[in-house]
């Protein structure tokens, strides 16, 4: 297999990580899903850094982002497919 | 980035070295035959008086308290093959507070990788009772009090001990062990999304292949389980654990957190080395934190901070800050031998009487600071290494490292040894 640009840990997931460093706005990333190894492609809309993460599909302020199949909180504003995911948009629902 | 404050460097100093590189000429290690063959069933230490195994040989200089780490330190100088721990606590402590305070001194001493203990306080009174705690495990120690006597004669008395014991304890021989009388704590630092996705998964596997062979292990971070409680406490092997653990960690909430907070702990967690590395929010740290536990392992009681086991073999919980080295000395006191160490930003932390193995998966880790590091599953990201593989890589390390194969950290002179401190002293 390829190597991946982006890892994703279940299928439920709203959001992946990049794995690779460099990643420029553009890239047709190779995406993984570690839990069944299935793989799909995603256009990256920024450029974004190793460990960050990366919206898999549109998402709207206040609906909740999935990681590892559970709930890690919450989007501040939308946050379009392909787009970079961090505390500028998103954020825990505990506080 | 550099971080100044009140102080101004000479003109281009930092711009100089801004970007350069650190040569470093390549050395290929010769192939070191390892007399006990490849097998990682067995690995050889050091069988203690009341039975247990260390994989280390120290003879440690144990302050009492604060006023006491010169003299370790002077006997340190004096006798080579010697391990002062200085700390910073130790007067003026009271309740629970003073409670964690002896146990922490008393476990470190008895831990197995401690061949012999020389303790120094402040006074008679309290030195005593560490002395008489460690003394219980039957390894040679000895105490003294500084108060009408002076840091000098003090210090040319633990000399004399100090000698002996090196001698004596340099004379002890390693035995072959089974792999069911290893000890191997887990905590993980400057954690970013690789973790979770690799170096933490990588501990995970070696509990699940190891726990079930009668290995003792243990997880904690009470702070860091925040946002993944609800799995923590199914995680446990009985449902009174689990309520037993859950009360634990709502008390850490209501009586620190809720307690002491100024805003939140937006601040703290997930901290500032986290969200560089990418983790957004309290629950995304804490379910990558979990991982460290594996698929299958069930935790069977929960220890109070530096407390040893008593429930035999299996995992078990203790109640530990998530400050690196605040962890990893209460579970160092517990009796743990080896402990294992995801990062993925690259936490530098070592401990002065365990080995601390590094893993991590991050590939900019592994080519920024790789001096640091001792097991490298950054293959997992690039999917040519699973996690089966990972977890059996950490295991050949674990075993090398029992032998006594030195870890990034020790042969970096990392020895970080804190002392969890509960509330201000009288």
């Amino acid at each position: 297999m390829s190597t991946p640009h982006l890892l994703v840990h279940e299928k439920k997931d709203t959001v992946g990580v990049v794995v690779v460093e460099g990643l420029k706005a553009g890239t047709d990333m190779l995406c993984v899903v570690t839990h069944d190894n299935s793989d799909f492609r995603l256009t990256a809309k920024m450029d974004i850094p190793i460990g960050h993460k990366v919206a898999l599909q549109d998402i709207k302020a206040g609906e909740t982002i999935w990681k590892y199949g559970q709930d890690i909180g919450q989007a501040k504003s939308d946050v379009k497919q392909g787009e970079h995911l961090h505390v500028h948009n998103a954020k825990t629902k505990r506080w | 980035m550099s971080i100044v404050a009140n102080f101004d460097l000479v003109k281009g100093t930092l711009e100089d070295f801004k970007g350069r590189q650190i040569e470093a000429p390549a050395f290929k290690a010769p192939m070191v035959k390892r007399p006990t063959g490849p097998s990682l069933d067995s690995f050889t230490g050091w069988r203690r008086e009341n039975g247990r195994v260390g994989v280390r040989n120290h003879v440690l200089l144990l302050p009492l308290d604060d006023l006491s780490n010169a003299a370790c330190e002077a006997v340190a100088n004096n006798v080579k093959g010697t391990l002062a721990i200085p700390h910073a606590y130790g007067r003026l402590q009271f309740g629970e507070d003073l409670e964690i305070h002896f146990r922490t001194l008393i476990g470190t001493g008895s831990n197995p990788n401690v061949a012999a203990v020389v303790v120094i306080g402040i006074e008679d009174g309290w030195t005593k009772r560490v002395v008489d705690g460690i003394a219980k495990t039957g390894k040679p120690v000895v105490g003294f009090g500084i108060e009408g006597h002076g840091d000098i004669a003090t210090i040319a008395k633990a000399s004399y001990v100090a000698k002996e014991f090196v001698q004596w304890a340099t004379e002890l021989q390693r035995e072959t062990c089974g792999i069911e009388e290893l000890w191997v704590s887990t905590k993980c630092g400057e954690s970013d999304t690789t973790t979770g996705l690799s170096s933490c998964p990588t501990v995970g596997n070696m509990y699940d292949k190891w726990i079930p062979r009668g290995v003792h292990g243990v997880f904690g971070e009470t702070s860091e389980i925040t946002g993944a409680e609800h799995l923590c406490k199914a995680r446990a092997a009985t449902p009174e654990v689990g309520e037993r653990w859950y009360k634990m960690w709502k008390a850490y909430q209501d009586d620190v957190i809720e307690a002491h907070k100024t805003d939140d702990l937006s601040d703290s967690q997930p901290t500032k080395g986290n969200i560089a590395g990418g983790l957004t929010t309290i629950e995304e740290k804490a379910l990558g934190n979990l991982e460290k536990i594996g698929r299958d392992c069930k935790y069977i009681d929960i220890l109070e901070p530096a407390q040893a086991p008593t429930k035999g073999p299996g995992l078990y919980y203790m109640d530990t800050s998530s400050a690196a080295a605040e962890c990893v000395t209460l579970m160092a006191a517990g009796g743990y031998v080896v402990h294992t160490f995801p990062t993925g930003q690259g936490n530098v932390i070592g401990n002065p009487i365990v080995p601390v193995i590094k893993i991590t998966g991050n590939p900019k880790t592994m080519r920024t600071m790789p001096e640091h590091i001792d097991v490298d599953v950054s293959g997992i990201l690039r999917r040519d290494m699973t996690i089966p593989q990972a977890g059996d890589a950490l295991i050949e390390n674990i075993v090398r490292t029992a032998n006594g194969r030195l870890t990034a950290a020790e042969a970096l002179g990392h020895r970080e040894f804190s002392m969890t401190k509960l509330y201000r002293s009288a």
